[in-house]
């Protein structure tokens, strides 16, 4: 399967938006129609970021055999990439007169030949990862770009360089890339190799990227005001399962968080519970070490709690928080899919009403149905993946959690186990007396 | 000999914890005569709610004991006679106690279970009529019987013998003995502790003991229902995830089995805390009658004290009358007095006057001497009786709250496989999807 990857991939993949925009720019000029007004014309300038690069040409049987191309990737979609390994460890933080940052290693292994190398090792910040993420979105618009942990944090409530904010954020954004390198379209666009070996990622930066950023900020904007003729069915309930299924991450994240906050509140009672047991112990003779046996039981079963609550909040939660994140990842792709599909309905109504010679179709409008097709497969392929993942992710995730659970029981079971033996030890020195 | 008792039921005790009847061995007290319960089987067998006219011939509603008594030897020769049995209110168990606690002043006397449900966790009701609550008493009242019916003194006084024989006149024959009077007298008490010039060290140890029992008592069962509360909170949450997995298994393809499957274990697992806290009342139960028995203890201690105390009066009224006569005798008073100012005042007596006031004088210091001799043997027979019976008292509560500890582990015990046991069978269902 791999053989066949790059190939398709230089053709289509690698190609930066740029390199497709002038055309497209000088086809807008031609189809602009009286009945479709601005929202056209803003929805024209945009499909430069929804075509995927590649350039379609009608009259060849490209279009087609890319399409072939994309069906056969979505027979391999469980099978994901395994020849890049990307890892994010080791943070450290910097601190200069202008600003302090935490900076990450990323760590690349592969044996692509694509790369010059076998193996990479670089630090990069949370703005590198933005940058990598836009380019993403940018170069690939038909594609689902796994989301980067919330940028923001809100000041004084979250230490940002706490190393417990600096170790969930290490884990989102080693997903991320670990998402990105795994996805047989994704992992080979030339930005991710960029990101992954060049050592100034600066000078790469800089080339135009504000306008672009702009231009994929509008596409959001513009989606909700415009109505399909008919979204197909499967896109629907795409739509419908993505949301049923926030709402029942909300629940399950709600869920989660009031138990963490339950679970702390009966560790603050139990950390009262155990001495209580010391102070008795205090005063009795015979009850003494009884008691004292108890207490430390106690203590013993408060220390199990704490570490459970702590995996749970560290562990649990990031999780779903990535999901809801991905989840509007998925909502993005889906919206610039209804674009897609509503440019090119509107063009086939422009030729509907100006009754043109029916025998000869568009090449443009062509063109566009080309691309609406290539958007779906690319989006149909993602969602598999994406489902599968999904499936992935939460069986681990919730078998990781009845895990901690089950650990936690067995940790508190072993301190009672072990106390009863010397509640008895008393007893049968007195039954030997 | 004397420790037979307690060897055997140690060794019960240390064979099989996990059995609940022999955490039943409170009544292990050293047998000296032969304690009822060796002759009689005792048990509250059950719990009736009744209306009727109280004394102002108001409407009341209160419950009533059925208190069920067997000859102990027919029942081990293989018989099964019907048992004897009469109704009790609380209150007649109230009258008992008090006259108990009047007549043996030097015992420990078994508390009752409290009149009102205290330091139980929110969600069991505090309501006297609330059935739980009624069940906790009948079991507790039953204890206290047995308590009484195994001390080798209290079990062979006749009132508390009518009173679980004879439903009628009991309260008239209570009234009979005039304990009452007697217990006006406990009132003088109060003041004592304050006039005590030689308080005995050990009473005074004891009753510094009572007071530590009886604080670090009432706040472990404070600590120990807020404990309750919040894992009651912990465990309810869960339930949550039934819900939810329920509803999000009708979106999943693949997963919808195993979490719908799943959160079953879960409500399972949030069910599963009702019991477990109802459990653990028990053991609540047992640190409360030690909270009562230090108040028995502390009236034991307030007891001597009177005695003390009235013993010290009587040795300083005899002392200060040896004085006087010491005094009439030389001619010299030492110390100032509102007599000898007179006598400087208004002239000398004659002779006779102070030859009768001599003989009287006298005659009372032989009457303070017996007084004081009467006192200082009761005041001794009393540390005596008392003392043999705080011993038999401290054996008691050694084991007692050993077992009590014991059966609290097991509980603690199978919370934990139950948790182990509910969790592995949700982590086996997630791991399915």
């Amino acid at each position: 399967m791999n053989a066949g990857n790059p190939n398709w991939l230089t053709s289509s993949g690698q190609k930066s938006i740029q390199d497709v925009s002038h055309p497209l720019s000088a086809e807008e000029s031609v189809l602009s129609s009286p009945d479709i007004g601005n929202t056209t014309i803003s929805l024209g300038e945009k499909d430069l970021s929804l075509l995927n690069g590649t350039p379609v040409d009608p009259s060849s049987p490209a279009s087609s055999s890319s399409l072939l191309n994309r069906l056969q990737l979505d027979d391999d979609l469980n099978g994901e990439t395994h020849d890049l390994f990307v890892s994010v460890d080791d943070p450290k933080k910097h601190v200069s007169t202008m600003e302090t940052y935490i900076s990450y290693r990323v760590t690349t292994k592969t044996t692509r030949t694509e790369f010059d190398l076998p193996e990479y090792s670089l630090r990069r910040r949370y703005q590198d990862f933005d940058w990598l993420r836009n380019k993403l979105e940018e170069s690939q618009p038909t594609h689902l770009i796994p989301p980067l942990p919330e940028k923001f944090v809100m000041k004084g409530v979250v230490d940002r360089f706490s190393e417990e904010f600096v170790e969930t954020r290490r884990k989102a954004l080693d997903k991320f890339l670990k998402r990105v390198a795994q996805h047989p379209v994704l992992s080979f666009n030339e930005n991710f190799s960029v990101f992954l070996t060049a050592k100034d990622l600066n000078s790469y930066k800089k080339q135009g990227l504000t306008l672009l950023t702009k231009m994929s900020e509008s596409v959001k904007n513009v989606t909700g005001g415009y109505k399909l003729r008919g979204r197909p069915l499967e896109f629907a309930a795409m739509f419908d399962y993505l949301e049923v299924f926030t709402q029942k991450l909300g629940t399950i994240d709600r869920i989660a968080q009031r138990i963490i906050k339950e679970q702390s509140e009966y560790l603050m009672e139990l950390r009262e519970y155990g001495p209580v047991y010391t102070n008795w112990a205090a005063f009795e003779e015979e009850l003494q070490k009884p008691l004292n046996s108890v207490s430390e039981c106690v203590t013993n079963c408060s220390t199990a709690l704490e570490e459970l609550t702590d995996d749970m909040s560290e562990d649990f939660l990031p999780v779903l928080r990535e999901y809801v994140l991905y989840i509007e990842s998925m909502k993005n792709v889906l919206k610039k899919r209804d674009q897609v599909q509503a440019e090119y309905e509107a063009k086939l109504e422009a030729i509907v009403l100006r009754k043109e010679d029916k025998l000869v179709v568009p090449m443009d409008v062509e063109k566009c149905q080309d691309r609406m097709e290539c958007f779906n497969a690319d989006l149909k392929a993602d969602w598999e993946r994406w489902q599968n993942n999904k499936r992935q992710d939460f069986r681990q995730l919730l078998t990781g959690m009845a895990e901690k659970n089950i650990q936690y029981y067995e940790k508190c079971l072993a301190a009672w186990d072990s106390v009863i033996p010397l509640l008895q030890k008393k007893e049968d020195i007195k039954v030997e007396n | 000999m004397a420790d037979c008792g307690s060897e055997g039921v140690a060794v019960i005790g240390n064979t099989d914890i996990t059995d609940e009847e022999s955490q039943d061995n409170k009544n292990n007290m050293v047998p000296e005569g032969s304690p009822l319960v060796r002759k009689m089987e005792i048990s509250v067998a059950e719990a009736e709610k009744r209306t009727g006219k109280n004394a102002v011939n108001m409407q009341e509603t209160y419950t009533v004991y059925l208190i069920e008594t067997r000859p102990a030897d027919s029942v081990a020769e293989g018989h099964n006679p019907a048992p004897d049995s009469l109704w009790r209110r609380y209150s007649e168990f109230e009258l008992l106690r008090n006259y108990l606690l009047v007549t043996y002043p030097f015992i420990v006397v078994p508390p009752l279970p409290e009149k009102r449900a205290e330091f139980v966790w929110h969600k069991l009701s505090a309501d006297n009529m609330d059935p739980d609550f009624v069940e906790r008493r009948r079991i507790g009242l039953e204890n206290f019987l047995l308590r009484v019916a195994s001390h080798s003194v209290l079990s062979n006084d006749k009132i508390f013998f009518h009173f679980l024989t004879e439903e009628n006149g009991w309260k008239e024959a209570v009234f009979e003995t005039g304990f009452q009077a007697k217990s006006d007298s406990r009132l003088k008490a109060l003041n004592a502790t304050f006039r005590v010039k030689n308080p005995d060290k050990r009473f005074s140890e004891l009753k510094h003991y009572s007071d530590e029992l009886q604080s670090v008592t009432s706040q472990l069962l404070r600590v120990r229902a807020r404990v309750a509360d919040r894992l009651y909170g912990v465990y309810k949450v869960h339930g949550n995830y039934g819900r939810v997995f329920s509803e999000w298994s009708a979106i999943e393809k693949e997963m919808g089995d195993g979490l719908q499957s799943a959160g079953h274990h879960m409500d399972a697992y949030a069910a599963s805390i009702d019991d477990i806290l109802e459990e653990e009342e028990h053991y609540a139960d047992q640190l409360k009658e030690y909270l009562f028995y230090a108040e028995a203890l502390k009236a034991v201690c307030r007891k001597h004290e009177l005695l003390q105390y009235e013993l010290e009066t009587a040795s300083q009224d005899l002392a200060s009358k040896k004085q006087q006569q010491e005094e009439m005798a030389t001619g010299t008073i030492r110390t100032f007095s509102f007599k000898g100012m007179t006598s400087k005042l208004f002239g000398q007596e004659t002779p006779e006057q102070r030859e009768a006031k001599l003989k009287v004088l006298e005659e009372q210091i032989k009457e303070g001497e017996v007084t004081v001799r009467e006192k200082t043997s009761e005041c001794e027979e009393f540390v005596r009786n008392a003392w043999k019976d705080i011993e038999r008292f401290k054996e008691q509560k050694d084991q007692d709250l050993k077992d009590a500890l014991i059966s609290y582990a097991v509980m603690q015990i199978n919370m934990c496989k139950k948790g182990i046991q509910v969790w592995s069978n949700a982590k086996e269902c997630f791991n399915k999807m």
